[in-house]
C-alpha cells in the first residue's frame, strides 16, 4: 500500500472518530449543565480545555458562553476539530483514495457530512441540538459498522482502526483529565456535592457510552476510583483506554516493519499497567494521564516516520 | 404519442442516423422502428433513468469554478447510440493504425537522424519552432520504437459524407474511461436494441491498456508493477485516472509518491518501503514531469524521471516528447509523412489544410479569411482559433496580422459541416453534431477501440463537443451488418 494513501486512511479514521467524539461532549454537557444547580455547575468551559483548543477559542470569542461553545464545538470551521470542520477533512482524505474504500463507505460518508452541513442551524439551536448531535453519532457508528462488515481486512482496515482508537484513547484521556480536575477536592465532606459529584462521574460515564455497562459489571454506585480504574484498565470497553491501545496493536501487528511501532506501544502499555490508580491524587493523575497523551504523541511520531510520506518529499 | 421524426431536419449537414426526413439509413432500420413504436414520454423516462443511472454509478468529470472550488459533476450523456457499420469501420481502424504508424516513425526519425528533413520532405523550420520538441530526448531508443503509446485521434464526417482527421493527440488524451462507461449505461436502457444489433464488445481496453504498458516494462518479470501517474483530484480527468487504474488492477500514484534513487530507478513509498516501478502510464503533461529537466517549480512531477527512463530502467507512456507530433503544423505533413515511410496513401485523408508557412496558401488563407477557421499551431481545446464565418472585421484583421507576424504558427481550414445524430431534446429528437475520438495502442502490437467516444454538442446548432462548454456523449456502436 503507498504511503499516502495509508496516511490519508489513518486520518479518515481519526476526522471521524473526532467528530463523534466531540458531539458525545456536547451532548453530555448539555445534559450535565441541566442537571446542577446554577452556582455550581461546571459550565461550558471544560470543554475547550478538554478538546486542547483555548488558543482557537479564545481568537474567536471572549467569553465561555454556551452558545459560543457549541458553536465553535460544531459548526466553526475555523476550528479544524469541530464536528464540520473533521468530517469535511475526513472526507477530503477519502476523496484522494476512493479507490481503496468500499463504495458504500464513501456514499455514507458523503451522507454524513451532508447532514452535519446541511442541519447546522438546527443543530445550533437549544432545541435541535440533540437530534442533531445523535444524527451525528449515530451516522459515524453506522459508517464505521459498515465498512467493519464489509472491508477486507488488509493494510487499509488496519490504519483506518489504528487512526479510530488512537483518537478513541486520546479523548478518552482528555476527559478524563478535565472532568477530574473540576472536582472539588473536600467534596467528599458534604452530602449534597457528593451526591454532585457522583453526578460528574456519570457524566463522564455517560459521554463514552459507559454508564450502563459499568453500573452491570462494576458496582451501581458510582465512585472516582473505580470509574477510573475501569475507563483506564478496562480492555473489554471498547472506549477504555487500554481497549483502545489494544486494539491498535493488534492493527499493528500485521503491517510490514512494525518492530518500532509496537515497541512503542508496549512502552506505553507498560506506563499503564505500573500505576495503581487510587494511589493517585488529583495532581497526580494529571501528570498520569499527561503522560499517557505524550505516549499517544510518541506512538504517532514513530507511525509518521515509518509508514507515511516523508513532509518535504 | 409516439415520437415523430418527419420533423426532423438536419439541414444541410450528415446525418448518421436518417437519410433524410423520417427515412432510415440501411443500418439504422431497427434503430428507428423501435422510435416509432416508442411514446414520447417513454424517451424522456429512459433518458431520466440513465441520468439516474450515471449518477448512481458515480461517473463524473471535475470542473473547476471560482465560486465552488473543484465540484464534480455528472458526466451528461444522451442516450440515442450513434451507429457505424463494420464495413466501413474495418476501413477506419485500417487507417488509424497506418496513421499512428507513420508517426511513431517520424517521432524517432526527429529524435535520431532526423532523414526526413535531410530529404526535404519535412521542413527543418517547422521543427525548429517546435514548442513541443524535447532536446533532451535525442537519442533515446524507447522499446520497440514507440514514443505515441496511446494516441487519440478526432474523427468528423463533412456534409457529403467523407470522414477526416481532425487532430491527433498524443500528449494526454482522455476519454477513454467514459467510452466504456456509456456502454454500460445503454445496456440498461436499451436492452432490446443489443438483442437486434448485438454490437462488438469495447470493454476489453484496459487489458489491452494494460498488455501495452506490460510490453514496455523493461524488467521481463512476470507482473512487472504498472503506475498510473495522475496530477492529483483536481486534475479535469481525475475520474478517468483512477477508473483505468483500478480496471488494470495498478497503482494510482501521485509524483510524491515515487522517487528516483541514486541506481536511476524508479520506486514508490509503500508502507512496506521501497518498491520498484517498472512502468508509468503518465497523465501529467511533459512540462511538469521532472523538475530536474523540465519546468523547476513543478510540485507535480518526479525529480529524476527523465534520468531513469534515458538509462532504460523504466518503461514511460507517452515517452517524453511525443508531443512533438501533436501540432497543427505537424498535422499539415501527415500525408506526406505517411508516404514517405511507409510508401502508402493515407487511409482516411485529412481535412484540407492550409500552412501559412507556404505563400502561396498564406495568400488564400488571407484573402478567405471569412471562410475559414484559423487554427494557432500549439493550442488544444479550440482556443486561440477564429472561426472565419462567425467572426468581425476587427478580429479578421488582428488574425491577419498574427499571421503575418508569425506564419509557422498558423494553419487555415475550412469550415465544415460536421455531421448530426439524433438526440434527446426534451420528448423528441433533434440532430446535435458529434465528432469520434478513437483510441489507438501502440506496444508490441497495435489495437484500436472499437468505434471510440463519440462527443456530442448538446446546444443546438453549436459545433463545440468539448464537455467544458457544453458538450455530451454517446455510445458508438460498431455494428455487423446482416449477411456481410
Amino acid at each position: 500500500m503507498l504511503s499516502r494513501v495509508a496516511e490519508a486512511i489513518y486520518w479518515a479514521g481519526r476526522y471521524i472518530e473526532r467528530a463523534e467524539n466531540t458531539a458525545r461532549l456536547v451532548r453530555v454537557n448539555s445534559h450535565l449543565v441541566l442537571d446542577t444547580p446554577a452556582g455550581i455547575s461546571p459550565g461550558w468551559e471544560p470543554l475547550i480545555s478538554i478538546t486542547g483548543l483555548g488558543p482557537q477559542f479564545n481568537s474567536c470569542c471572549q467569553e465561555a458562553t454556551e452558545r459560543n461553545v457549541v458553536r465553535f464545538l460544531i459548526g466553526d470551521l475555523n476550528n479544524p476539530s469541530s464536528i464540520l470542520s473533521s468530517l469535511k477533512a475526513a472526507r477530503e482524505n477519502c476523496r484522494t483514495i476512493r479507490e481503496v474504500l468500499p463504495r458504500s463507505g464513501w456514499e455514507k460518508l458523503n451522507e454524513l457530512h451532508l447532514f452535519a452541513k446541511d442541519n447546522i442551524q438546527t443543530g445550533l439551536t437549544k432545541k435541535g441540538r440533540d437530534e442533531y448531535l445523535d444524527g451525528i453519532i449515530s451516522g459515524s457508528q453506522q459508517l464505521i459498522g459498515l465498512l467493519g462488515s464489509i472491508m477486507y481486512r488488509d493494510e487499509a482496515f488496519y490504519f483506518l482502526r489504528i487512526g479510530r482508537n488512537i483518537e478513541r484513547a486520546d479523548m478518552t484521556t482528555r476527559i478524563l483529565d478535565v472532568r477530574s480536575s473540576d472536582l472539588l477536592p473536600d467534596a467528599d465532606n458534604l452530602f449534597e456535592s457528593r451526591s454532585l459529584e457522583s453526578v460528574q462521574w456519570i457524566s463522564i460515564l455517560k459521554s463514552l457510552s459507559a454508564y450502563s455497562i459499568y453500573r452491570r459489571k462494576i458496582e451501581v454506585r458510582v465512585r472516582r476510583v473505580p470509574v477510573l480504574e475501569f475507563l483506564l484498565h478496562d480492555t473489554e470497553f471498547p472506549r477504555a483506554f487500554a481497549h483502545c491501545i489494544l486494539a491498535v496493536e493488534e492493527s499493528v501487528g500485521p503491517l510490514p516493519n512494525s518492530g518500532l511501532a509496537l515497541k512503542s506501544l508496549r512502552r506505553l502499555e507498560g506506563k499503564l499497567g505500573r500505576r495503581k490508580v487510587e494511589n493517585l491524587r488529583n495532581a497526580e493523575l494529571h501528570t498520569f494521564l499527561d503522560e499517557l497523551q505524550l505516549g499517544i504523541v510518541r506512538f504517532h511520531s514513530v507511525l509518521e516516520k515509518q509508514y507515511f510520506l516523508p513532509v518535504a518529499a | 404519442m409516439p415520437i415523430d421524426l418527419t420533423q426532423y431536419d438536419p439541414g444541410r449537414f450528415y446525418d448518421e442516423t436518417l437519410a433524410g426526413k423520417n427515412r432510415a439509413r440501411g443500418y439504422s432500420k431497427e434503430l428507428l422502428k423501435l422510435f416509432r413504436k416508442m411514446d414520447e414520454d417513454e424517451l424522456s423516462a429512459r433518458q431520466a433513468a440513465a441520468d439516474l443511472a450515471i449518477e448512481e454509478m458515480g461517473i463524473t468529470f471535475t470542473v473547476y469554478t471560482e465560486a465552488e472550488g473543484t465540484i464534480d459533476r455528472n458526466w451528461p450523456f444522451d442516450i440515442i447510440p450513434r451507429i457505424i457499420p463494420k464495413s466501413e469501420w474495418d476501413m477506419i481502424e485500417a487507417g488509424l493504425k497506418q496513421r499512428v504508424k507513420a508517426l511513431n516513425l517520424f517521432i524517432n526519425d526527429l529524435y535520431h537522424e532526423q532523414k526526413i528533413i535531410k530529404d526535404g520532405v519535412f521542413p527543418e523550420e517547422v521543427l525548429a519552432e517546435s514548442k513541443n520538441f524535447r532536446p533532451q530526448c535525442v537519442g533515446v531508443k524507447p522499446p520497440h520504437g514507440i514514443w505515441a503509446h496511446i494516441c487519440g485521434s478526432d474523427l468528423v464526417r463533412d456534409a457529403d459524407g467523407t470522414v477526416y482527421v481532425l487532430e491527433d493527440n498524443l500528449r494526454v488524451p482522455s476519454g477513454v474511461s467514459y467510452m466504456l462507461e456509456n456502454r454500460l449505461v445503454t445496456k440498461r436502457v436499451f436492452p432490446e436494441l443489443f438483442e437486434t444489433y448485438a454490437p462488438l464488445p469495447v470493454d476489453d481496453y484496459p487489458t489491452q491498456l494494460h498488455d501495452m504498458l506490460t510490453s514496455i516494462s523493461p524488467r521481463k518479470v512476470k507482473r512487472p508493477q504498472v503506475v498510473v501517474l495522475t496530477p492529483g483530484i483536481y486534475n479535469s480527468a481525475y475520474f478517468e485516472h483512477a477508473y483505468l487504474a483500478h480496471q488494470m488492477g495498478a497503482e494510482l500514484v501521485e509524483g510524491r509518491d515515487l522517487f528516483v534513487d541514486i541506481d536511476d530507478c524508479v520506486y514508490m513509498r509503500t508502507v512496506a518501503g521501497p518498491q520498484r516501478v517498472d512502468v508509468i502510464y503518465r497523465r501529467i503533461d511533459d512540462d511538469f514531469m521532472d523538475p530536474e529537466v523540465f519546468r523547476e517549480e513543478s510540485t507535480l512531477g518526479v525529480r529524476g524521471l527523465m534520468r531513469a527512463w534515458k538509462a532504460g530502467n523504466v518503461g514511460m507512456a507517452n515517452a517524453p516528447g511525443a508531443g512533438v507530433a501533436d501540432d497543427k503544423v505537424v498535422y499539415a505533413f501527415v500525408p506526406e509523412i505517411i508516404r514517405y515511410y511507409l510508401d502508402e496513401e493515407p487511409g482516411i485523408p485529412n481535412v484540407p489544410t492550409y500552412r501559412c508557412m507556404y505563400k502561396e496558401e498564406r495568400d488564400y488563407a488571407l484573402a478567405n479569411l471569412d471562410k475559414l477557421v484559423i487554427k494557432p499551431a500549439n493550442e488544444s481545446g479550440g482556443y486561440g482559433m477564429l472561426i472565419g464565418p462567425n467572426s468581425t472585421k476587427a478580429e479578421r484583421e488582428k488574425f491577419a496580422n498574427l499571421i503575418r507576424r508569425n506564419p509557422r504558427n498558423y494553419i487555415a481550414q475550412p469550415t465544415l459541416g460536421i455531421s448530426t445524430v439524433p438526440t434527446v431534446v426534451g420528448k423528441t429528437l433533434e440532430p446535435r453534431h458529434v465528432d469520434l475520438r478513437p483510441f489507438i495502442l501502440s506496444g508490441r502490437q497495435s489495437t484500436v477501440t472499437t468505434g471510440g467516444l463519440t462527443r456530442v454538442a448538446l446546444r443546438k446548432g453549436s459545433l463545440v463537443v468539448n464537455s467544458s462548454q457544453g458538450g455530451g456523449s454517446k455510445d458508438t456502436w460498431i455494428v455487423p451488418e446482416a449477411g456481410k
